[in-house]
């Protein structure tokens, strides 16, 4: 069944593509043998990220940019991710509307996703369904996400390039700091540029990014880069010339600006290809999704453990009434996989040192340190 | 959800020259609530959009409201277009709408599922969609 699927999916049958996303959205079972047979069949999709507040004009601006990669003759995917209900768990996925120019276009390939349910595996879907287009074939592929809170920025590490939209007004230059967007854009779009005060908002945009430079060049000069959010200050740093995101105006609904975005993407990518910082994100892509992975396999394991217990509640029960505490009762609750682990390792001394010689040790580490 | 507990995904479409969304908007509403995925086409759609976005979302249930009486041209188109894509057999596809018992009956036999008029309760849809949501 799943090599059956993987078989016309890569024949270019469209709806074999869109089961394949839909096992891997629902982690259907054989999902992960799916994405496992994916996976070498990928690596040729230049991915772009795009993101911003509701209304920003993504969705719009998404579809003019399929319109411009399809007159190049190039396909493209699109994978549009809206919030879904915390308590129903339904949505409404609003983003093909906008999709006009691509109408009937089956060339452009056009999924919404939901961000279901809490298990944070959104990233992990995403990721999975970004692989499907890519071995597809798409030349571009377009993930569209609204830009507020971890899930989305963990989300668009999925992209090589990250356009941010910043609607005219939207605030001012703290609003800005404390959304944490300037450390995640590549490029920046003001959208609706035709709207009073996109001018200011433009120029706030480059001061802000300017500031940002002046720290990353600090970064230079001897400090510790780890809390840098400039991503060329990992080490490699001498070598890379850094990056400086360019501020874009558009206004999506004409179309206009378009063009100058399309150039300030085609830069990025071609930054990141000459500067070998293709690689790099790659590398830590990698580690990220391996990571995410363990942990989601963790908490499995965890689960079942905790079933095979009888559950939470007589734990619960007991940190209530002092006997015991949260601490007390995690660790008791670790201790039979941890001993397993350990003795596992004491069977097999020689070949565990093997495992953290590979070449990813940096990103490894440096990715780290960000998501405790 | 269905009774297996995954995520029913629905899209509610509107097709051809007809501009009354209120019912098509109500629908999508009543899908939500009952934890649908709800993907809404926009009005004004071509048949061929409507199967575009039916073949690549993998929706298990395709509502398509038309209230225009161009039901009897413009379903059929769609559910051809479904079938060529090999999308028929496991898309439930619904009409709502104005439909006359005899038209019914012929869209019955293009491929669509079932057919609701106006006053039927959101309640009865969304039962209908549980229990006959497609295999997956």
């Amino acid at each position: 069944m799943t090599d059956d699927l993987v078989e016309r999916l890569l024949a270019g049958d469209h709806r074999a593509l869109a089961r394949t996303i839909t096992t891997i959205e629902n982690r259907a079972p054989g999902y992960r043998d799916l994405v496992s047979e994916l996976h070498r069949h990928t690596g040729n999709a230049e991915v772009i990220g795009v993101t911003g507040s509701p209304g920003a004009g993504k969705s719009t601006l998404v579809d003019k940019l399929a319109v411009a990669y399809r007159e190049d003759g190039l396909t493209v995917g699109v994978i549009a991710i809206d919030p879904s209900s915390p308590y129903t768990g339904g949505a409404v996925l609003g983003d093909r509307i906008r999709m006009a120019g691509n109408a009937g276009d089956m060339d452009v390939f056009f999924r919404s996703m939901s961000a279901r349910g809490s298990l944070g595996g959104l990233s992990t879907a995403t990721t999975d369904a970004v692989k499907a287009l890519d071995a597809f074939g798409k030349d571009k592929v377009i993930v569209e996400t609204v830009g507020a809170g971890q899930n989305e920025v963990d989300v668009v590490k999925t992209a090589d390039t990250v356009a941010v939209l910043v609607p005219p007004g939207s605030g001012d230059d703290v609003q800005m700091l404390k959304a944490g967007i300037l450390e995640i854009g590549d490029v920046f779009v003001v959208n609706k540029a035709d709207l009073p005060g996109s001018d200011r908002t433009v120029q706030e945009l480059r001061e802000m990014l300017e500031l940002r430079r002046d720290a990353g060049a600090g970064g230079h000069h001897g400090h510790g880069a780890a809390v840098d959010p400039d991503p060329d200050q990992d080490g490699t740093a001498d070598e890379t010339p850094a990056w400086r995101p360019p501020v874009v105006e558009t206004v999506a609904e004409t179309g206009e600006g378009v063009p100058e975005l399309l150039d300030a993407l085609a830069d990025h990518r071609a930054y990141l290809e000459g500067s070998g910082r293709l690689a790099e994100i790659e590398r830590t892509r990698y580690a990220e999704e391996i990571r995410t992975l363990l942990r989601e396999d963790l908490r499995d394991l965890l689960a079942d453990e905790l079933d095979a217990r009888g559950g939470l509640s007589s734990y619960v029960e007991a940190v209530g009434a002092r006997e015991t505490d949260p601490y007390a009762v995690a660790d008791e609750l670790i201790a039979p996989i941890s001993e397993c682990v350990e003795r596992q390792r004491a069977t097999e001394t020689g070949t565990g040192e093997s495992r953290t010689g590979n070449g990813s040790d940096d990103s490894t580490t440096e990715n780290g340190t960000d998501e405790q | 959800m269905d009774s297996e507990g995954r995520t029913i995904r629905c899209l509610v479409a509107k097709v051809g020259l007809d501009g009354h969304d209120r019912g098509a908007h109500v629908i999508a509403r009543a899908f939500r609530d009952a934890g649908f995925e709800v993907i809404y086409s926009g009005l004004h759609k071509s048949p061929a959009e409507i199967v575009q976005a039916t073949v690549q979302e993998d929706v298990d249930v395709l509502a398509i409201s038309i209230l225009s009486g161009a039901h009897n041209t413009l379903v059929p188109k769609v559910t051809a277009g479904l079938d060529e894509y090999g999308a028929l057999a496991d898309t439930l596809v619904l009409v709502g709408g104005i439909i006359p018992d005899d038209d019914a009956d012929t869209l019955k036999d293009a491929g669509v599922a079932e057919v609701f008029g106006p006053g039927t309760k959101t309640e009865t849809i969304i039962e209908y969609v549980r229990d006959h949501a497609p295999e997956r």
